[in-house]
């Protein structure tokens, strides 16, 4: 066992990716020499054959297009790209594309193409580089979507994305790229699974990625006050870990989901509305959201105005207490 | 086979059209006129004005990212090398011509008169751009890259409609030219034949990427495949990227159509002030663009030609002063409050909006009486 940063931990799963399998390729901006601005594919240029990591031109739609010539050609493409905001320049190539082509081949034609996108805010960043985007893509059918919070989950989910033999849109938490943990030998769960990091009996509170870390410190200031509350960490944005989410909305009676992707539109809602209709006798109040609100991710000085933070998700669980 | 050699030559033929072009230059690096300099004649007086445009936006560009490092600002990304591409071309439209920038042009909004304290906003995370585009024809930066060429296609698509006589620039990178936006704008432009003047600032980098893993063409050579006019300069020689944007403006007033400078120029400091570019270039050459300094060629040009002391100990004051006032202003600058951001979104407010502010409010409020 080893003590590593998330942002290592993936680095440890490519790589270990890439020595298991010679079709893994990772391409994407600046991935090479200088081994991604968030120095995630580190060292892999020098360590890997020449054309296992590649530099690319800077324009994510050909990131995208060409990774799924490459699937074709029976390559498991890694796609970085480099900041959140700067997908949408590939959304043709990944919701026409990339979701579709098994479909649209009778089921013939596998992608088994990861597309890695650092995501959120929180690092004081200029406007584009802190957007959560994942509910366009958990919209968009034949595509998995993922979202990993701790190094250890990082390091398994990323392997896991790998091979899977659907695309997989995985989502970097990029301002926990820091933070350190344990690496197991061994994934504890698949990778469309939610973990329950925390059993509740008063409060559930649903959380992906960047936000785990905000609901675990929520739910131990609820303890302070004598409130039971548990976190379940979704990592599986789509598909949705049903069955976990129903026996812990079932068993707390109370949900509160945060994210920080706006809520309008949001996986909460959609979280909220798969637990109301399976669960609706179970619960003491109805599910409510944390998230952003309906504005463009603001300029970084008032970022911590905006970001779910404790407070607010500590005053949702009030008021889902309160019915 | 006879017509299969004739088909050899043809295609050799072809292929010697679009050769690359040698770049235009006026003063040496070692302050000299050049031949080409010589025929066309080099202004003093020009040289002097845009000399000290690029003295100041140096300045500046050297606060700024001292301002970084203390903490001022959160990130700036220097123009530190590029200032005779920026200065040279801007200085060369006319101040009606609307600029469409990307996110490096500090020099080039510097002489279109945005202030620095608009510079610095963005960068200081107070707001999510700079300045009102209006007054300075100076639209805000876009930092997807590339985006911004179509809007400037389409702002020129409008002025050829009116049937005026402006200039649509746009500036754009090396990487950028790499996005698909970029290509659909040229091919747009050219097309439409529309007064658009597309510069891209070739620095040699995009973060670690060089340009030979962006293109292995020339982009003028590309620029002229699309159909546009398309010109080589040296982006270093503030004179003649001067001459050569006056040129290309002219001919695109006059209704040639569309054209496409690309000037060879350098970015001697990292990416941003997050970038460490020693990761992946090296020293010698470094060295070899830092002799080919935009600001010391002029200055030789200039002491050749009979400026004296007196006036570079004046303009290092000026920048003196000037510095005082960027660091002044970036101090100074406010954010507005995460409220305000509710007006700004759509042109009327909705309901949802207006609960989801009231809600915000009532927060913050309860958050205050707890405290
Ligand atoms: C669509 C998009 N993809 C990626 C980025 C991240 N990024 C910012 S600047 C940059 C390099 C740009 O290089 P170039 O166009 O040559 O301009 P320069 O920075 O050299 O002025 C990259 C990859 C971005 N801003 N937009
Ligand atoms: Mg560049």
């Amino acid at each position: 066992m080893s003590t590593v940063t998330l942002g290592a931990a993936i680095n440890a799963g490519l790589r270990k990716a890439m020595e298991d399998d010679s079709r893994v390729v990772v391409m994407g901006e600046d991935v090479g020499v200088l081994g991604g601005v968030f120095r995630v594919t580190d060292g892999l240029h020098k360590d890997f054959a020449e054309g296992r990591v590649v530099d690319t031109p800077l324009a994510e739609s050909g990131i995208v297009g060409t990774a799924i010539g490459l699937a074709l050609r029976g390559y498991r493409p890694v796609c970085e790209i480099q900041f959140d905001g700067f997908v949408y320049p590939a959304f043709d190539q990944i919701v026409s594309q990339l979701a579709k082509m098994r479909a649209r081949s009778g089921g013939r034609l596998a992608l088994p193409v990861v597309v890695r996108i650092p995501v959120g805010g929180g690092i004081g960043a200029v406007e584009h580089h802190s957007e959560s985007n994942e509910a366009y893509f958990a919209h968009t059918a034949g595509l998995r979507v993922v979202s990993c919070s701790t190094p250890d989950d990082a390091f398994h989910m990323i392997q896991q994305a790998i091979a899977s033999d659907d695309p997989v849109i995985f989502y970097e938490p990029k301002r926990r790229y820091w933070d350190k943990g344990e690496l197991t030998d061994a994934p504890s769960r698949g990778l469309h699974e939610a973990a329950v990091l925390r059993p509740g009996s008063d409060c559930t509170v649903v959380a992906h990625g960047p936000t785990v870390k905000t609901a675990l410190a929520a739910a131990d200031a609820a303890a302070l006050d004598g409130f039971s509350v548990g976190v379940v960490d979704l990592r599986s944005i789509a598909p949705l870990d049903l069955r976990t989410l129903r026996s812990a909305a079932a068993a707390a009676g109370r949900v509160v989901v945060v994210h920080e992707a706006s809520t309008f539109a949001g996986i909460g809602a959609e979280i909220a509305a798969a637990v109301t209709e399976h669960c609706f006798y179970d619960l003491e109040a109805p599910v409510l959201r944390v998230g952003a609100y309906s504005l463009p991710y603001p300029p970084a000085a008032v970022e911590d105005a905006f970001l779910p933070d404790v407070d607010r998700v500590l005053a949702a669980i009030d008021r889902s207490l309160s019915f | 086979m006879a017509h299969a050699s004739a088909l050899t030559d043809l295609i050799d033929d072809h292929r010697a059209r679009v050769d690359e072009q040698e770049m235009v230059q006026l003063i040496a690096p070692d302050g000299q006129v050049t031949e080409v300099g010589t025929k066309l004649g080099v202004s003093l007086e020009l040289a002097l004005e845009l000399y000290r445009h690029m003295v100041l936006a140096r300045r500046m560009d050297q606060e700024a990212l001292a301002l970084q490092r203390q903490g001022e600002l959160s990130l700036w990304l220097m123009s530190w090398g590029q200032e005779a591409a920026q200065v040279g071309s801007v200085t060369a439209l006319r101040p009606t011509d609307m600029v469409f920038p990307s996110y490096r042009e500090h020099a080039a909004a510097l002489c279109r008169g945005v202030a620095p304290a608009d510079l610095m906003r963005q960068w200081k995370g107070a707001a999510h751009s700079g300045w009102d585009p209006a007054p300075a024809r100076f639209h805000i930066y876009s930092l997807v890259l590339g985006t911004q060429t179509l809007h400037a296609t389409g702002f020129a698509a409008g002025a050829a409609m009116e049937g005026t006589d402006e200039v649509v620039a746009t500036y754009f990178g090396d990487g950028a030219a790499s996005q698909g936006d970029v290509n659909e704008a040229f091919n747009w432009a050219a097309t439409g034949s529309l007064p658009v003047l597309f510069f891209c600032q070739n620095n040699q980098w995009a973060i670690s990427t060089p340009t030979e893993k962006q293109m292995s063409t020339p982009l003028h050579v590309r620029a002229a495949g699309f159909g546009l006019d398309a010109y080589h300069v040296d982006g270093n020689d503030v004179m003649a990227v001067h001459a050569v944007t006056s040129h290309a403006a002219q001919r695109i007033r006059d209704g040639g159509g569309p054209a496409l400078i690309e000037a060879q120029t350098y970015r001697f400091g990292g990416h941003s002030s997050s970038d460490d570019p020693t990761r992946y270039r090296s020293e010698d050459e470094l060295a070899a663009w830092t002799a080919r300094d935009p600001l010391t060629r002029i200055e030789s040009f200039l002491r050749e030609n009979g400026v004296g002391a007196d006036y570079f100990d004046a303009l290092a004051a000026e920048a003196d002063t000037f510095a005082v006032s960027v660091r002044e202003a970036c101090r100074d600058l406010e954010s507005s409050p995460l409220e305000d951001l509710f007006d700004r979104v759509y042109a009327d407010d909705h309901q949802p909006l207006v609960e989801e502010r009231e809600a915000y409010l009532a927060h913050l409020s309860a958050l205050g009486s707890e405290a």
